[in-house]
């Protein structure tokens, strides 16, 4: 096993929070892929819903209690959280594609094509990432394939720059001019060559963005602006359970929030090892 | 360096000039807010009417080109929704917002800045793990949800702080009176939550980063008393990368006041765009977004020339 004597693989270990955070990641990604395992009730089957036990206190037949149309709240989280960890990833994935496409191109041509996509980064980094998502959304309505795309639009500025200035450093090292003084063409340089070489740095990012992302679809779901009522995410659910909190109904909201707050946390603690893990800045 | 200046006013002006059109566009595509605006037994005679009186029966053309004569004489256009011109509408809301970002901006750097230091002093002590671990909560809690486990605490289970609005208003701020600071607290804490773990942990990586270097171990070397080297020689250089994070983060917090203001029904601009988006209410979304890039563009103004003063090394 290769993978398992890589120096880094190895330093990653070493810390017990990073591991205790994988951990938990698996665990929920499990529930996540499995949602019907683990589930007491399909929470939008209508035909399993009985209004009789609407607004349960957490029992021994529902573990977390109920929402108002008796749905379990255990149930609806594992649902949710699969939701929102579908949208975390796809819009991280969608973006590290365009992203680092972009940037790739934009670092390794230079001129016109450089200067129009950097220039398209600086606007719209010179915004609040919440409001160009919050705007797309209100225009466009809720989807769940909507808000994949309209944090893509927010979120593939961090790759492009972090790729272009990669790439302006890569390019002028040995391998890369070899590979052109041997006439391999310039697709071939820029993913063959150099690709490959820059992929550290991104994949850093890219953990650290997807608990971004899932905040940020949470944000807009709890604004009412992200996925439809009828697919909640653990955003979408917390709202709901918000609008009955003050009349003392907290599990429907406080469960969710806590799931949540588990999942990003432990994507925070592994995006933090391999921050540390792949900086030589801070090894001492 | 008027000449840096000039080339920068510019830019700023350019990047202002795109994004109003961006924006104009987006909201021109999004729709018609007369079907929002007039009651559901409106004649079609009303609807025309009305289009008309808001000029938007004209080409996206034309109605562009009617704005800009509108920003040269200083007027971003009337609301659609409140008849009064947008600027004007939004600088009235703007007091309560600017009053909750710039609280929270102060709060995090209080607090934020010294837990850094305390952390990055002995990384492996048990308080600076806790100080770490609460940190990584900081950044991993969505804003909304700080916001409500303080309603549920504080408003819900012990009922001492008013979970919505502004309170008493007393020149321009709550902060003076004791009503106000009540309903402040949560709203404020809320929002500053996120910033202050970050900026503990930019504090924090700057420390331990300077505190390898040659010029410290030299003092340390000679005997320079240790609170010397970390307060003196190590805090005064770390602190400069902070100041650019604070001035992004600062645009942050004035865009995620409209989370705080949904929750805490604080009645500030941010509650007044989520509206207009949803009204269509071009005029106010168009002015709202530039007063806020304009505050973005002016921090970042102020960050690079307060730059070239703490760093000497930083020319313009």
């Amino acid at each position: 096993m290769k993978f398992f004597k890589n120096e880094m693989v190895v330093e990653f270990f070493e810390d017990k929070l990073a591991v205790g955070g994988l951990v938990i990641f698996l665990i929920l990604s499990v529930f996540a892929l499995f949602p019907s395992l683990f589930s007491y009730q399909n929470p939008y089957d209508l035909t399993q819903l009985f209004l009789e036990n609407s607004f349960q206190p957490p029992n021994h037949n529902f573990w977390l209690g109920t929402d108002e149309q008796g749905r379990d709240v255990f149930s609806a989280m594992i649902y949710g959280l699969r939701i929102s960890l579908y949208v975390g990833l796809a819009s991280t994935i969608l973006s590290v594609i365009i992203g680092y496409t972009l940037g790739l191109i934009s670092g390794y041509y230079g001129g016109w094509i450089d200067t129009i996509i950097m220039r398209i980064a600086d606007i719209q980094l010179s915004f609040p990432a919440i409001l160009i998502a919050l705007i797309i959304m209100a225009l466009w309505g809720e989807g769940i394939g909507k808000i994949v795309i309209a944090i893509t639009i927010v979120n593939w500025v961090y790759y492009a720059r972090t790729a272009r200035g990669v790439v302006l450093s890569e390019k002028e090292k040995d391998y890369a001019q070899s590979a052109k003084a041997l006439g391999m063409s310039n697709f071939g340089i820029i993913f063959g060559e150099i690709l490959p070489n820059t992929t550290a740095p991104i994949i850093v990012i890219a953990t650290v963005r997807i608990a971004n992302a899932i905040i940020l679809e949470a944000t807009l779901s709890f604004l009412g602006l992200g996925v439809p009522i009828t697919q909640p995410s653990l955003g979408s659910l917390i709202a709901n359970g918000y609008q009955v909190l003050f009349s003392g109904y907290w599990w429907a909201s406080v469960y969710p929030g806590i799931l949540l707050m588990v999942l990003i946390i432990s994507i925070n603690l592994i995006g933090d090892r391999m921050r540390d893990v792949m900086n030589p800045r801070l090894k001492r | 360096m008027l000449k840096y200046i000039l080339n920068r006013l510019f830019h700023s002006a350019i990047v202002m000039f795109v994004i109003s059109f961006i924006v104009f566009f987006i909201m021109f595509k999004a729709g018609d807010p007369v079907q929002l605006l007039l009651p559901p037994d409106a004649t079609q005679q009303d609807v025309i009417e009305m289009r008309h009186a808001l000029g938007i029966d004209q080409s996206f053309i034309k109605q562009y080109e009617a704005f800009l004569r509108n920003v040269a004489k200083g007027n971003l256009g009337n609301s659609f929704v409140y008849g009064q011109p947008a600027l004007d509408v939004v600088f009235e809301r703007l007091p309560a917002t600017l009053e909750l970002s710039v609280l929270a901006m102060i709060f995090s750097i209080i607090f934020g800045v010294p837990l850094g230091i305390i952390a990055s002093i002995r990384p492996k002590a048990w308080y600076s793990k806790a100080i770490m671990f609460l940190s990584l909560s900081g950044i991993s809690v969505p804003v909304f949800w700080t916001g409500m486990v303080l309603v549920l605490v504080f408003s819900v289970l012990l009922g001492w702080l008013p979970s919505s609005g502004r309170g008493e208003v007393y020149l321009f701020t709550s902060a003076f009176t004791w009503d106000g600071i009540k309903h402040l607290i949560m709203p404020v804490l809320t929002l500053s939550f996120f910033q202050l773990a970050l900026i503990l942990r930019l504090t924090r990586t700057g420390m331990m980063e300077v505190m390898m270097q040659d010029y410290i171990k030299l003092a340390t070397a000679k005997g320079v008393p240790r609170r010397v080297v970390v307060y003196y020689h190590a805090l005064k250089n770390s602190l400069i990368p902070l100041i650019t994070v604070i001035g992004i983060q600062f645009g942050q917090l004035v865009a995620f006041t409209i989370v705080t203001e949904t929750i805490f029904a604080w009645p500030g601009t941010g509650k007044l765009i989520i509206d207009s988006i949803q009204n269509l209410d071009r005029p106010i979304v168009v002015a709202y977004l530039l007063i806020i890039s304009f505050i973005f563009v002016a921090i970042n103004f102020i960050v690079d020339v307060l730059y070239t003063f703490v760093d000497p090394r930083v020319r313009v």
